[in-house]
């Protein structure tokens, strides 16, 4: 085993500090030292995209990252998306376009999806598909996860006007 | 899958990356962006015994203009790259190869430098730097050293560093004017390419090309300039004509080897479909088809 050393994280907001071996990954550390399970794991080689978090506000694969070699991020989960009672735009259209069937791979794409409106507000079809295809979902088809996604573009955009 | 132990080292300068490259040499491996890395160590392919993050080290994350070349640092993300006005107006080509490297979340962490180094047969960065002669700036505690893109990549996965050394930046031409496309067939859209070509061309304001940059991935071991299909541009017009031309001459120079997913034959048919095809584009004539 090797030495563990210190890592500082800010997770949704809130600072945390462990002592872990380098080689844990950012994943292993949201889960287990955290215990925020909202963040899940597929593959383990960044193509699944079930991981995905934000990292100082991009996203990136948490399988892909040791929690030593992010030491000082910020760092957002799916948890952070929801305000304490509601969820937000991108999850209330997931829900109400049924988008998820085991939800196993809905952490990953909302990540996604959230990074992606914010550079693309409006998005056509071809583009929402573009973006997701580093997204794997074994349950749905894919086709439920492109309306939402569209849904959520002009939610957010009917908000972003009336604001 | 989990990685083997390692010691680990997030140094703050480029000095200290060097020194401790230099103590460690061949048991050494850099953490750039991790996003090959890190799956070969999570599946146990690559056991480092002591890997040096150069992620702590905002000396080495820039995109700088100087003496006609357009430099991207060890550090700097293939994301920014991707966003960069400066990279697009100098060096479209590497504009248009950064959409296809991998997903958004791969290229906010992936950098340009680390796709060289790692010399993927089918990454389109290195394609990018072999079509444009960009310079590899290899550096270790002993000094830097220059070396042309096409003597940097020696065969697939290696490249002609040496223990102790790293790549601190790539220097690619600078461009006014240039056009460019890159092109490839792959087995689902956005994932590894087969084959791929890039294609970066100058028109004077006569219409004639007064320089053709090509190379193909997927035909080889490493990315391969298509100098006969160079030649057949430079000084032409773009036609029907030369374009069908483009397509036999970028046929002419590569051998490729089939594999798994596209034999030989294919591979070959398509290295002349997609230059004609990554001319065409490039010339924003919209122009597909075999
Ligand atoms: C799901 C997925 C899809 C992908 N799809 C594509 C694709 O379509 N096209 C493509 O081109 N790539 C693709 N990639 C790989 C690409 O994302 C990587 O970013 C790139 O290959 C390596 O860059 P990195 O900065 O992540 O390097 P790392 O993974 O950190 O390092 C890679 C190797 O290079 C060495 N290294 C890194 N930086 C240096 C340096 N400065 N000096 C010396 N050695 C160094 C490391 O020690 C290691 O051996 C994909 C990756 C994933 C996970
Ligand atoms: S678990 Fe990270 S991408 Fe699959
Ligand atoms: S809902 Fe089951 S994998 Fe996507």
């Amino acid at each position: 085993m090797s030495q563990k050393v210190s890592v500082r994280l800010t997770v949704n907001g809130k600072a945390y500090e462990r002592r872990v071996e380098p080689r844990y990954l950012l994943a292993d550390f949201l889960r287990h030292e955290i215990g925020l399970k909202g963040t899940h794991i597929g593959c383990e080689h960044g193509v699944c995209g079930a991981c995905t978090v934000m990292i100082d506000g991009r996203t990136a694969r948490s399988c892909l990252h040791f929690a030593a070699a992010v030491d000082g991020a910020e760092i957002t989960t799916v948890e952070g998306l929801a305000s304490e009672d509601r969820l937000n735009p991108i999850q209330q259209a997931f829900h109400e376009h049924h988008a998820l069937q085991c939800g196993y791979c809905t952490p990953g794409f909302l990540m996604t999806v959230t990074e992606f409106l914010q550079r693309n507000p409006s998005p056509s079809r071809d583009e929402i598909r573009i973006a997701l295809t580093n997204n794997i979902c074994r349950c749905t088809g894919y086709a439920n996860i492109i309306e939402a996604v569209a849904a959520a573009a002009d939610a957010m955009r009917g908000q972003a006007g009336r604001s | 899958m989990k990685p083997a132990p390692f010691e680990f080292f997030a140094p703050r300068t480029r000095e200290e990356v060097l020194e401790l490259l230099a103590r460690y040499g061949d048991d050494a491996r850099i953490l750039s962006g991790g996003q090959s890395l890190v799956p070969l160590m999570n599946m146990r392919i690559v056991q480092p015994r002591i890997l040096i993050s150069i992620n702590k080290c905002p000396e080495l994350s820039y995109i700088r203009r100087s003496d006609g070349h357009l430099a991207c640092g060890a550090l700097t993300r293939q994301a920014e790259a991707e966003d960069s006005a400066e990279v697009r107006s100098a060096c479209p080509l590497l504009s248009e190869a950064m959409p296809l490297v991998g997903g958004a979340a791969n290229r906010n962490r992936g950098t340009v430098c680390g796709s060289m180094a790692h010399a993927d047969p089918l990454a389109e960065p290195p394609a990018v730097a072999v079509a444009l002669e960009a310079e590899m700036v290899v550096g270790s505690a002993g000094g830097r050293r220059i070396l042309p893109a096409e003597a940097f990549f020696v065969s697939e996965l290696t490249n002609a560093m040496a223990p102790g050394e790293m790549l601190e930046e790539v220097r690619f031409p600078a461009r006014r004017d240039a056009r460019a496309a890159f092109v490839e067939i792959a087995n689902r859209q956005h994932g590894f390419a087969v084959v791929g070509v890039a294609a970066q061309l100058e028109m004077d304001t006569a219409g004639l090309c007064r320089s053709a940059r090509l190379a193909a991935i997927g035909v080889g071991p490493t990315p391969a300039r298509l100098r006969a299909a160079e030649r057949v541009l430079e000084g032409q017009a773009v036609t029907d004509l030369t374009l069908k031309h483009v397509a036999e001459a970028a046929r002419e120079t590569i051998e490729p080897v089939g594999s798994f997913h596209a034999d030989a034959a294919y591979r070959l048919h398509m290295a002349g479909v997609l230059a004609r095809r990554a001319v065409a584009q490039a010339m924003g004539s919209g122009q597909r088809g075999a």
